[in-house]
């Protein structure tokens, strides 16, 4: 590395730079940290100082319009008795874990049919991004709409296939089990296509030839799939898997917008959950307590990823 | 072990005819190289024979069993492709394992036929690592450790050698010629380099556009070309070509051009009779032509200006101009020639070749 700078400063050197911060810069520390700058500020600003503010305000009892004062992990021992918690931590563990897997398995293989050639290949591809590009608050309250009871557009077609009757009609959002279905189904809509482009993405890094060359060798089309599509995949896969979990994890404004969290709490998420108590009844400190919680379950996740990318790519 | 036979074989990609009425007899245990520019056919064709392009009409036999609509494993085929295609998420042996895995042998069964093969290509050391652990060369040798642990009836191989670099190309070419003679596996080759169809082929078959041009063994290709194109395409500094007038002159028929004046011998004189007062053209290989002394005759040979000499050790390549054409000429290294001498050039009389003007077809 030295011996690399040394030869470049002195090939690339062709006049002293004149003003003291020209020559400051010249200095290869100064000119990193001038080049960080932008990002260190703007993640500093938006990410590292509301975290800190949210931690500090996680062991208060602060409230809207009361300061409050320091009063420990008090509003984290509340939320290990709160019945209510614990059902948004069992929710969004099942929401994420169905959400996710069945994003994958769509998604993937919606891009091995995209990888196919065919007759308009590239407006399909363009095509398939809609669910993603359109506002999500915008999209779910269409989703809301054919979920209605009275107007959805789902049970109408149903009721006219005659594959249930007027009095049957069902409450996507009203039930606790249909809620959560439904919640998921949104969430799969809209993840899908990011499944899908980015898997693409992964596979057409795969040459043809080694498919070419597996069919030569015997291997049929699954066997293909499994022993040289697959494990060539799977680096992309986990990255996608790690982003999507992540965002799965703290999905806030489907719910939101959908149900609200309920029936009696049974689509509430972490996310939901710390709105509800934080802005929608004022206790501020333990709505950041509620936030502050998903923390430790994201880290261990991302960190088992993590892991386990870096050890598929060195193998 | 087993014959190919390719008839009437054809391949349309919408509005290209990539590859048109080809016919092939390959004997068993032959090995048989398709060459020919970029964009001839040639790998369509081989890729025909795998079965991993379409055909559009005619019929590919192996061993006398129609094979068209069989899907590529159940061919008996093993190919070998110019990127090495190896699965770069096995180690050596399992790439080399895969196909028999596939097949179902029994574990005992593969260890032992992987190793026969890595003995055979002296990559033993290296079957616990991952191809891209491996140099250019080595890569080769695994892409052919999986061909041959199938022990298929066919060998296929698209530009194999063509991603290495140039003394490596030599040097397993030279291999894949004694593996052949030890498998005495039936083979077809593609490549569009003319010195390893030149060596490697029991039979070259030259195509261009699509269409076959001329199929035989190499000295027959070299020496008796069917076409200008066949003539020029093998050899390297490759044929000089000129236009040539044929005149009936002394009871002898005469080629000429500016600077040219040569009496042509009988055999030729008799097979280029009908061309008398016609345009043709004349071609001679550089190795053919050769500095003129005292004794040699005036109606043999041409004047010619010398723009380049190249010395090769071996030989001097001669870049001269003759009335208005260029042409090269490999000559002894022990000639004295420099840049603008005017040199005669004598030609040898047994190995001038004529072309048709209009067809190109050889005289």
């Amino acid at each position: 590395m030295s011996l690399l700078s040394a030869a470049s400063s002195r090939a690339y050197v062709v006049r002293r730079p004149r003003g003291p911060i020209g020559r400051m810069l010249e200095d290869e520390r100064w000119l990193g940290l001038a080049l960080l700058a932008p990002t260190i500020i703007l993640l500093g600003l938006f990410v590292a100082y509301p975290f800190v503010k949210g931690i500090e305000l996680a062991v208060t009892n602060t409230t809207v319009g009361q300061p409050g004062h320091f009063v420990g992990l008090q509003n984290f021992v509340a939320l290990w008795h709160d019945d209510i918690f614990r059902m948004a931590v069992w929710n969004t563990c099942l929401y994420t874990v169905v959400a996710t897997t069945t994003k994958l398995a769509l998604g993937l293989w919606l891009a091995l049919l995209l990888n196919r050639s065919f007759r308009g290949k590239a407006f399909m591809r363009a095509f398939i991004l809609l669910p993603f590009i359109i506002p999500t608050v915008l999209s779910t309250f269409a989703w809301k709409w054919m979920f209605d009871p009275t107007f959805s557009v789902i049970n109408y077609v149903l009721l006219h296939l005659h594959l249930i009757t007027v009095a049957d009609r069902i409450n996507w959002l009203g039930e606790p089990v249909l809620a959560m279905v439904s919640v998921i189904i949104v969430n799969v809509w809209r993840g899908v296509p990011f499944f899908a482009i980015s898997l693409l993405a992964g596979l057409q890094t795969i040459s043809p030839e080694l498919h070419e060359a597996a069919a030569i060798d015997g291997a049929r089309a699954w066997a293909r799939f499994r022993h040289v599509t697959w494990p060539l995949l799977l680096p992309v896969t986990m990255v996608i898997m790690l982003f999507s979990v992540i965002q799965t994890f703290a999905d806030f404004q489907l719910v939101y917008v959908l149900t609200g969290g309920g029936p009696a709490n049974t689509t509430q998420l972490f996310a939901t959950y710390a709105y509800q108590i934080g802005i929608g009844t004022g206790l501020l400190s333990q709505g950041a307590a509620i936030s502050l919680a998903i923390f430790p379950i994201l880290l261990l996740v991302v960190i088992v990823q993590l892991v386990y990318i870096r050890r598929v790519e060195t193998v | 072990m087993a014959r190919v036979v390719i008839r009437s074989l054809n391949k349309k990609y919408d509005e290209f005819h990539a590859v048109k009425d080809v016919n092939l007899d390959i004997r068993d245990q032959e090995f048989v190289v398709l060459v020919g520019p970029s964009g001839c056919g040639k790998t369509t064709t081989l890729r025909m024979v795998a079965g991993l392009e379409s055909i559009t009409s005619g019929h590919i036999l192996i061993d006398d069993t129609v094979v068209n609509e069989l899907p590529p494993m159940d061919r008996d085929i093993a190919m070998v492709f110019q990127n090495y295609a190896l699965y770069p998420h096995m180690s050596v042996y399992d790439n080399m394992a895969f196909g028999l895995k596939m097949r179902k042998f029994d574990r005992s069964q593969i260890g032992t036929r992987v190793q026969e093969a890595a003995e055979i290509l002296g990559i033993q050391d290296y079957l616990k690592r991952k191809p891209r652990q491996l140099s250019g060369g080595q890569r080769q040798r695994v892409a052919l450790g999986r061909a041959i642990v199938r022990h298929p009836r066919v060998f296929l191989f698209d530009e194999p050698l063509s991603n290495l670099d140039a003394k490596l190309r030599v040097q397993m070419r030279v291999e894949l010629k004694k593996l052949h003679v030890r498998l005495g596996t039936t083979a077809i080759y593609v490549t569009h380099d003319q010195v390893e169809a030149m060596t490697l082929g029991d039979r070259v078959v030259v195509m261009r556009d699509g269409w076959v041009q001329q199929v035989g063994e190499p000295l027959e290709l070299y020496n008796q070309p069917a076409n200008r194109f066949v003539a020029g395409f093998l050899g390297s500094p490759a044929m000089n070509f000129t236009t040539v007038r044929l005149s009936r002159e002394n009871g002898g028929l005469w080629a000429l051009a500016d600077g040219i004046r040569l009496k042509l011998p009988q055999t030729a004189a008799s097979r280029l009779a009908p061309y008398a007062d016609r345009e043709v053209s004349l071609g001679v290989r550089p190795e053919d032509m050769r500095v003129a002394g005292a004794a040699d005759p005036d109606d043999l040979a041409i004047d010619a200006l010398v723009e380049v000499v190249e010395r090769l050790g071996s030989e001097i390549l001669l870049d001269v101009t003759v009335g208005g054409t260029t042409m090269v000429a490999a000559v002894d290294p022990s000639v004295v020639a420099n840049m603008h001498d005017r040199l005669r050039l004598a030609l040898n009389p047994e190995r001038l070749h004529f072309f048709d003007s209009a067809t190109e077809a050889a005289i």
